[in-house]
């Protein structure tokens, strides 16, 4: 029963679902890896910028919250413009960060006493619209709170990051509560790029994207951030069988 | 000898010596006369220098005290405590020795500054009559006669005389001691009559009716805000600081205090930063009289914006930057900048959100680790010397065999900082375990020489 008029219709609340559910984004208002895997997952085919991401640690890093900070600096870094980190704990070592691409002039760092003030600098960075993007450390985040700060977000370039740590290793299991936020990742340590000598090779995490919205969840096994920020699909390397403890020759030879 | 320090203490001077008696005793004394004008003058001063940089309303309180109601002015400072430690920090850089102490009300503030802070003292809120309880009687600032009396009658403390009924002491020494003892317990009002500079921009309005509504003060809040914007502008200045002073209808005054980074004039920048600290006045029956002034105000220099349509501009984020200054103090927002050190703990420092931007930072020859502990944690290892990296290691209860490491990196001590670093070493060592958590740990020591360490193992940080 397809008659032209029933098929404009059709088409028309396509559109406007479509609209609602944001996919009409223009291409430059997402951020891409550069990992062709990776962005076409996505939807809009990268990180999409004027929107709440959540990014939280796997194992330890859910208490450390080590790999998680170095993700969202590297996607910082890639943005144009101030960076505004809000903390609770000063533990936080700067030249990692540089080393991740974010050059120390570009951050800005607040030190709040509780996760309800992180929150509430959080949304005032995001309605300002004058940052690149916006990283807070936060334990708790309910949906009430991510839909304040999607809102805050909309309509900006600046993308919000909330990189979920807690203090006890228990306490992780509430990242599985749902929240509005656009994607949602977890980052995980691996062991490094093998190397055919002793030493260790560039960084390797497991980045699982657990939910996009209008989107699929998938994992994949990348190294870690260079200096300008990007991740790396690893190379195999040619695996050549090494001498058993072959690395007890010393580490600096 | 009218006053006395710590240093002529020392040498046996007291308050009230004749001159002849401290010349015996201090034999090259240097001797000028007293000049009651000017001490009162110099105290108006450091008033005045106070009002600028710590809370809105300051006195003088004659002889040799100031007293300050810092309500609504020690968030900015990030607290009370720091408030009181910066204050006579300060004060001890510029050689004047202070003490401070913070209370309920002036009589107990005056009192616990005098006799108990050492330098600093704050009182709990809503002490009562405990904090000054022990204190002796002329901690109450009554005439010397009377205190005098007291004495000869076997008072001493404050609670002896709180002990006893009010009416017979009252008929005896008259009212000055009923009027202290309120005053000191917080039941008699004291308004201080807070010092003015003569060249402040001020505005004023006082209301026909007093007013208590939120939305009232914040309606007039913006057109007070307007007046003192066209004022700054006869004058080419920008507010740097502003003063929301509201007297009340019992004469209180409350205070909210806001601060910006640069010189602003913006009226909508001015009223958001007040408005958001509204909720912290208490109207109480009705505040009849407002006076917003710029107790800090520096000339604004007028700039060019670039057309946007040949280059890309910056934002101007300093209203972000203010606006949280002033939800989590001046001290807690910053930027960090490399201090060229190779001890890792030191070579950050922090500085301003908006100093000027530099391109330095640190060198690139060593991974760094993302997360860096305040106390390195010792941990227990197995280690081939002198220059292998551990086998295993426990780290807080849990034994690791490391898989793979890289270093040592080798950092020296800084003997111009400590004469203990002048030999210490730490060596650095990049690990990872077989999961693939990758950890920082360094041995103190370079494994030859026991004089360069203790040898022992440390984690100083957790890699991505």
């Amino acid at each position: 029963m397809s008659t032209p008029a029933s098929h404009l219709t059709v088409s028309e609340l396509r559109e406007r679902i479509a609209r609602l559910e944001g996919h009409g984004r223009r291409a430059k208002s997402v951020l891409p890896f550069g990992i062709i895997d990776l962005d076409t997952r996505l939807p809009g085919g990268g990180l999409a910028l004027g929107a709440l991401h959540e990014v939280a640690g796997g194992g330890n890093g859910a208490v450390d919250g080590a790999a998680a900070a170095l993700f969202a600096a590297g996607v910082a870094a890639r943005t144009k413009g101030k960076v505004l980190w809000c903390i609770t704990r000063p533990d936080l070592f700067a030249p990692a960060l540089a080393q991740a691409g974010l050059a120390p002039a570009r951050a800005i760092y607040v030190e709040a006493g509780d996760d309800k003030t992180v929150l509430a600098c959080m949304e005032e960075g995001l309605r300002h619209g004058g940052l690149g993007a916006v990283v807070a450390e936060v334990g708790r985040l309910t949906m009430t709170a991510s839909r304040r700060l999607q809102l805050a977000a909309e309509g900006k370039s600046t993308i919000g990051i909330a990189l979920r740590r807690w203090r006890r290793q228990t306490e992780a299991a509430d990242f599985g509560q749902p929240t509005a936020a656009m994607t949602r990742w977890r980052v995980s340590v691996l062991p490094s790029t093998p190397l055919p000598v002793p030493g260790v090779g560039r960084h390797r995490w497991l980045v699982e994207l657990i939910r996009a919205r209008a989107g699929e969840s998938a994992d994949f096994e990348l190294e870690a951030c260079d200096d300008t920020g990007r991740l790396a699909l690893p190379a195999d390397l040619v695996h050549r069988p090494a001498a058993a403890e072959g690395w007890r020759r010393g580490a600096s030879a | 000898m009218l006053a006395a320090d710590a240093a002529a203490h020392a040498a046996g001077l007291r308050v009230g010596m004749p001159v002849a008696k401290a010349q015996i005793i201090v034999p090259a004394l240097i001797i000028k006369d007293a000049d009651p004008a000017a001490d009162v003058d110099a105290l108006d001063r450091l008033a005045l220098w106070i009002l600028q940089r710590f809370a809105p309303i300051v006195a003088a309180d004659p002889p040799d005290g100031i007293v300050i109601d810092s309500t609504g002015a020690d968030h900015l400072h990030g607290g009370e405590l720091a408030m009181l430690d910066a204050l006579i920090g300060r004060l001890a850089m510029s050689g004047v020795a202070a003490r401070a102490a913070i209370a309920d009300s002036w009589g107990a503030a005056h009192a616990l500054a005098r006799y108990v802070a050492r330098p600093t003292f704050i009182a709990p809120p809503g002490h009562g009559a405990s904090a000054i309880a022990q204190l002796p009687l002329e901690a109450l600032r009554l005439p010397a006669a009377i205190s005098g009396d007291l004495r000869v009658l076997g008072f001493e403390h404050v609670h002896d005389i709180r002990a006893q009924p009010r009416a017979p002491l009252i008929l005896r020494f008259g009212p000055e001691l009923g009027r202290r003892l309120d005053q000191a317990l917080g039941q008699d009002a004291e308004p201080i009559e807070p010092i003015r500079p003569p060249d402040l921009v001020e505005v004023r309005r006082a209301f026909a009716e007093p007013i208590g509504a939120a939305e009232t003060i914040a309606r007039y809040v913006g057109k007070l805000v307007i007046d003192l914007c066209a004022a700054l502008e006869d004058k080419g200045l920008g507010a740097r600081r502003l003063d929301l002073l509201c007297r009340r209808v019992d004469n209180r005054m409350q205070a909210v205090r806001v601060g910006t980074a640069q010189p602003v004039r913006d009226n909508k920048r001015l009223t958001r930063l007040i408005c958001d600290r509204i909720e912290t006045i208490d109207p109480g029956f009705g505040i009849e009289a407002m006076t917003l002034a710029a107790t800090i105000a520096e000339p604004l220099v007028r700039r060019q914006l670039m057309s946007s349509l040949v280059e890309e501009t910056a934002p101007d984020i300093s209203d972000l930057v203010d606006t949280l200054a002033n939800r989590v103090g001046e001290r807690a927002i910053y930027r960090i900048a490399p201090v060229s050190s190779d001890v890792p703990e030191r070579s950050v420092c922090r500085i301003p959100a908006m100093a000027p931007d530099s391109d330095a930072t640190w060198p690139n020859h060593w991974p760094r680790p993302a997360r860096l502990l305040a106390r390195p944690e010792p941990i227990e290892t197995v280690a081939l010397l002198p220059d292998h990296p551990p086998v295993s290691f426990t780290w807080r209860g849990i034994r690791r065999r490391v898989k793979r490491a890289d270093g040592p990196e080798r950092v020296f001590g800084e003997w111009w900082k400590r004469d203990a670093e002048l030999a210490a070493v730490r060596d650095y060592f990049r690990i990872e375990d077989d999961a693939g958590e990758r950890y920082w740990v360094y041995r103190s020591g370079d494994g030859e020489d026991a004089s360069t360490g203790s040898h022992r193992w440390y984690l100083h940080g957790v890699f991505g």
